[in-house]
């Protein structure tokens, strides 16, 4: 296997495909995307893109490297031999396969003509892009002194150099690392683990003088010491000394001094790879220059990993190359609206037994103040820097257990007032003493991060064991990503499993209490209405024994709501326990006033309604109508006691629009006119509307459906978005457009109207039955995640049937509320009395 | 010949006209007048104002003996009319009384 590493195959390997003949007419339309770069970040942003829009894309890959995309990051305990290289893999030839990619390895692209879009490799393998995507790196910055190019003098980028540093320890005795940055320093490891004598040559005056203040970096050179490396710092390297066959002897100083050498490993920085981009044209400055959505000056032409410089930076560690990639994909994907803005970067280095972390700015200045705790012997040191009373940087050596905390301190950019005392001792000095004793996983929030290369969260980590059963910390990093990068997190990531398994009698995660009214949380006042039959407000809070005789307004419509959604036809629904807008069912403005939206499905009306609506809006001297984002009118400032008169004039139904309830399905024109439109989206958007009328839900509820991914119907921002496309529906959930933009993601793929409105409703239902009062759909899957919703909808049909089901039972029969008040009902709420004085 | 009166009691609706944990509005050229109900029956009259910014009262959840505004959510003690903390301010009180199953205000 090694000697087969070591050499660079030369071949194109180009795959088979898994589509069959059917498809292949769809594929023939897919707009082509050309990845340059079978790298971390291009992978990863394909990744992103198959999620988003698995079928928009027909993907190439071009890799210089003969090797399928691998974790460069473990290339340290690869060549520490504490993993084998097969164990870094992380996309196997498989992959590129079962996603229909192209892939071209051991081919560099030299060319990119941005008029007949098309790129061209070294072998003369030339591909036609639509969208091109370069992540194509950098490349290790060599010292232009003499001697550079001698054999024995390698650098530390990729398999190939480090199968080299391999090689060369089983025959050589003395290298020189030049450098003592995290690269350097993991390379000198791995050799001296090799049996090698090792020397770190360093220009600074400590080591990772970026990464650590100056005690951080003595307490660490004193450890590596202690392992037997050597360390010459404050040295600047003139040349290379030829042993008078070409191979590399000696290291020279410019103070005269030499160091025995027969391998020097080159650390001393990386350089973007622009060469391909500059050829072409495209604007470089110390990295291709990209914009927020990571596009370049050619707008066909994106750009994402170390090759980019963003707003002036050129990232190095992996974390922000991820937060760029998905951003990217979701501009391929044509949803439009991530933004990178870049990244807060924190470091740790891996070396197994060293331990220190740091981020932010960890130096300090003026107007800036330290807390250090420095405990020499024992080989611990920490230093908190702190500037208008927020923690700015962080420097952890010996003790890195609350470095993901202090690094969320630092990007909330929360103040610290209240922790200032007992900052230092970290995140279990805080809080309830209930926390002592455990360990530090137990105490984590769902929503801490416990990954920082992949972002990742307790909260989805125990949601992963929980619902897939995993055991090994494998089976975690399969299934959620964290620890598979650079795998500092892996300590953790064991005491969630253990804590997880460990305790799976304690089935509700801690949440929050409902309010001042209870101890109790939505999960459990849900379950007791569930378990115990509770069917109005007086039973639960007498069963819940309640603090307060009936809650107050915080809990009334939760506990009305949940009420009604576990009770349907059984529950009594109490007006005075709803929000004033669906007591009345109208929405109530600034001064008192109300407004009026009539129900207008999928946005289509007639000359008959608009016709009324004119009339209404002169007789009731409406002050304005106007046309909603929901598509569809609006009477603002009616009067109360003119509102059921306005219903009936109006003789149209409630569109909802006051409600924790559906809203609209916003449509496009769709086939009907539309020449891009693959299907009736309109129609599709009437049925939904139709089948989903009068549902009361935790939030307010939107859909959309769009005729064609050109998606006029912004559907990617809907909690439940319908894009049709030739074969069929893709549906996509958890959308939102509000405060903090989420895309939906998508969940499916389905063939006809009836099986869009079966996975819609089926995940409605379950939304309706499980998320917690004023959760929209985004924040319910952010809390049971993606997987645990497929699995319920997409893949137990028996479920999602059972689901739908229930839905259009607790539907059935609804009145509409504006009919039922025009017949009378809760007459009072709307006739004021008048005072006869 | 009269004693100057003190301010006449104006019926304005039964009690079971207010829905329970609910309210009327008594229109008045001066401001309208809230009238509300409580669990306990206990009935309450505030001028329709949210001290905050003019909300109207009366159309807000009643819990306890308080009113939460619907526009911005103050809590105010249907009682004193004041706002509870954090929120500061205070709504008019008007006298009302309950006998016979019919509401009396008095209003000036
Ligand atoms: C030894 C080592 C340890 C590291 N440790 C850490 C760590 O602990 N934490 C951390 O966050 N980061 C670490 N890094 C950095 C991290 O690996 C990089 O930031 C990340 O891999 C960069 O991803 P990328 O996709 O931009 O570039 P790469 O992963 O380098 O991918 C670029 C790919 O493009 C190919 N390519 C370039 N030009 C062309 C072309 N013209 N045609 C075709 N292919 C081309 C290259 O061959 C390469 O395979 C480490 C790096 C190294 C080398
Ligand atoms: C708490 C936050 C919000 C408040 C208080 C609020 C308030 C309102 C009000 C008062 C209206 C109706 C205006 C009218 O009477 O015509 C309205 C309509 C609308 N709002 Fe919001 N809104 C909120 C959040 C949002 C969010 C997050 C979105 C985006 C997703 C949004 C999108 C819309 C749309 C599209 C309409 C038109 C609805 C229709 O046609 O039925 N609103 N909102
Ligand atoms: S989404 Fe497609 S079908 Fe619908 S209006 Fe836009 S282009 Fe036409
Ligand atoms: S965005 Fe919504 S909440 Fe804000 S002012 Fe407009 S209608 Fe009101
Ligand atoms: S007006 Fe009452 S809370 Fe703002």
């Amino acid at each position: 296997m090694a000697q087969q590493l070591v050499r660079r195959r030369g071949t194109g390997l180009n795959l088979p495909r898994r589509r069959s003949n059917k498809v292949k007419e769809s594929i023939m339309k897919k707009l082509k995307l050309v990845v340059v770069g079978n790298g971390m970040a291009g992978i990863r942003t394909v990744e992103e893109l198959l999620a988003l829009a698995p079928e928009l894309y027909e993907i190439t890959v071009f890799g210089a490297e003969p090797h399928p995309n691998y974790n460069r990051i473990l290339l340290s305990p690869v060549l520490a031999g504490e993993q084998a290289f097969d164990d870094i893999i992380l996309n196997p030839l498989s992959w590129y396969a079962d996603n229909g990619i192209r892939l071209h390895l051991g081919k560099t692209v030299t060319e990119i003509d941005r008029v007949r879009r098309v790129v061209v490799a070294d072998d003369g393998t030339e591909e036609p892009y639509d969208r091109l995507l370069l992540a194509t790196g950098s490349s290790p910055f060599i010292l232009p002194v003499p001697g550079k190019d001698l054999e024995g003098v390698i650098s530390y980028r990729d398999i190939y150099d480090t199968e080299a540093m391999i090689e060369a320890a089983k025959t050589k005795q003395h290298a020189v690392v030049i450098g003592g940055g995290l690269l350097g320093l993991e390379a000198a490891n791995g050799l001296k683990l090799r049996g090698m004598d090792v020397s770190v040559v360093h220009l600074g005056d400590w080591l990772l003088e970026r990464q650590l203040d100056e005690t951080a970096g003595r307490l660490l050179q004193k450890s590596l010491e202690e392992r037997g490396l050597a360390f010459l710092l404050g040295k600047q390297t003139a040349e290379l000394v030829d042993d008078g066959t070409g191979h590399v002897a000696a290291v020279r100083f410019k103070d005269g001094g030499e160091e025995k050498a027969d391998l020097v490993v080159m650390a001393v920085g990386i350089r973007p790879n622009t060469t391909l981009a500059e050829s072409a044209g495209l604007h470089c400055n110390r990295g291709i220059v990209v914009s927020d959505a990571l596009q370049t000056f050619d707008p066909r032409i994106y750009a994402v990993g170390e090759c980019v410089s963003h707003r002036g930076v050129a990232y190095g560690l992996v974390a922000p190359l991820f937060e760029q990639a998905k951003v990217c994909a979701n501009h391929l994907a044509q949803l439009g609206i991530g933004q990178y803005k870049g990244s807060v970067l924190s470091t740790k280095l891996k070396v197994t037994g060293i331990d220190l972390f740091s981020a932010g700015d960890f130096i300090g200045g003026d107007g800036t103040e330290d807390i250090v705790l420095s405990d020499p012997a024992g080989g611990v040191y920490k230093k908190l820097v702190i500037k208008d009373d927020k923690l700015v940087g962080a420097c952890l050596y010996g003790d890195t257990a609350d470095g993901a905390w202090y690094f969320k301190l630092l990007r909330e950019g929360r103040t610290i007032n209240d922790l200032r005392d007992t900052l230092m001792f970290g995140e279990s000095a805080i809080g309830d003493a209930g926390v002592q004793g455990q360990s530090r996983a137990a105490a984590m929030q769902d929503s801490d991060e416990v990954c920082g290369c992949n972002g990742v969260c307790k909260g989805t980590i125990v949601k992963a064991i929980k619902d897939k059963g995993l055991f090994t910390v494998d089976d975690v990093k399969k299934h959620t990503k964290a620890a598979s990068s650079c795998g500092s997190c892996t300590g953790l990531v064991e005491q969630i499993l253990m804590s997880t398994v460990g305790s799976s009698f304690q089935e509700t995660p801690k949440t929050k209490a409902v309010c001042g009214c209870t101890d109790r949380t939505h999960a459990e006042v849900r379950k007791a209405i569930r378990e115990h039959h509770l069917l109005d407000h007086k039973a639960v809070y007498d069963f819940l024994e309640w603090r307060t005789p009936n809650g107050c307004a915080t809990c009334r419509p939760a506990v009305n709501y949940y009420l009604l959604s576990t009770w349907p036809h059984e529950a009594v629904d109490d007006p005075q326990s709803r929000f004033v807008n669906e007591r009345v069912h109208a929405n109530i403005q600034k001064d008192g006033t109300f407004s009026v939206i009539p129900q207008m499905k999928g946005g289509v009306t007639n000359s008959e309604e608009l016709r009324r609506i004119a009339d209404v809006a002169d007789k009731y001297h409406v002050p304005m109508v106007k046309v909603t984002g929901g598509q569809r009118i609006d009477l603002l400032g009616v009067k109360k006691e003119d509102l059921v008169n306005v219903w009936k004039d109006l003789g149209m139904q409630s569109g909802h629009a006051y409600g924790k309830s559906i809203r609209t399905v916003k449509t496009c024109v769709g086939s009907e006119f539309c020449r891009f439109g693959t299907q009736n989206s309109t129609q599709m958007g009437i049925e939904l509307e139709t089948m989903l009328a009068n549902m009361w839900s935790p939030h307010k509820v939107k859909l959309a459906v769009s005729g064609c991914p050109r998606n006029c119907a912004e559907a990617g921002i809907k909690d439940v978005g319908v894009i049709a496309v030739d074969s069929g529906w893709e549906l996509y959930v958890g959308g939102n457009g509000g405060i903090k933009t989420e895309v939906a993601q998508f969940l499916c793929k389905v063939k006809t109207a009836d099986e869009v409105k079966e996975y819609s409703g089926a995940f409605l239902q379950l939304y309706r039955e499980e998320a917690y009062y004023l959760d929209r759909t985004v924040h319910y899957i952010a809390r049971v995640g993606l997987d645990y919703i497929k699995a319920k909808v997409v893949d137990d049909a028996a479920n999602r049937q059972a689901l739908f089901e229930r839905l259009l039972y607790s539907l059935e029969g609804l009145p509409d509320p504006w009919a039922a008040r025009i017949a009378g009902a809760q007459k009072n709420e709307y006739i004021p009395i008048k005072a006869i004085a | 010949m009269n004693m100057p009166v003190e301010k006449p009691w104006l019926r304005v609706c039964a009690v079971d006209d207010i829905p329970l944990l609910g309210s009327r509005v008594v229109e008045r050229d001066a401001g309208n007048v809230a009238v509300f109900r409580t669990a306990a029956d206990t009935v309450f009259a505030l001028l329709d104002r949210c001290p905050h910014k003019a909300g109207p009262l009366s159309q807000g959840i009643v819990h306890g003996e308080t009113v939460t505004c619907p526009l911005h959510s103050w809590n105010i003690d249907l009682a004193s009319g004041e706002a509870k903390a954090p929120d500061v301010g205070c709504a008019r009180r008007f006298p009302v009384k309950v006998e016979n199953g019919d509401v009396y205000l008095a209003l000036s």
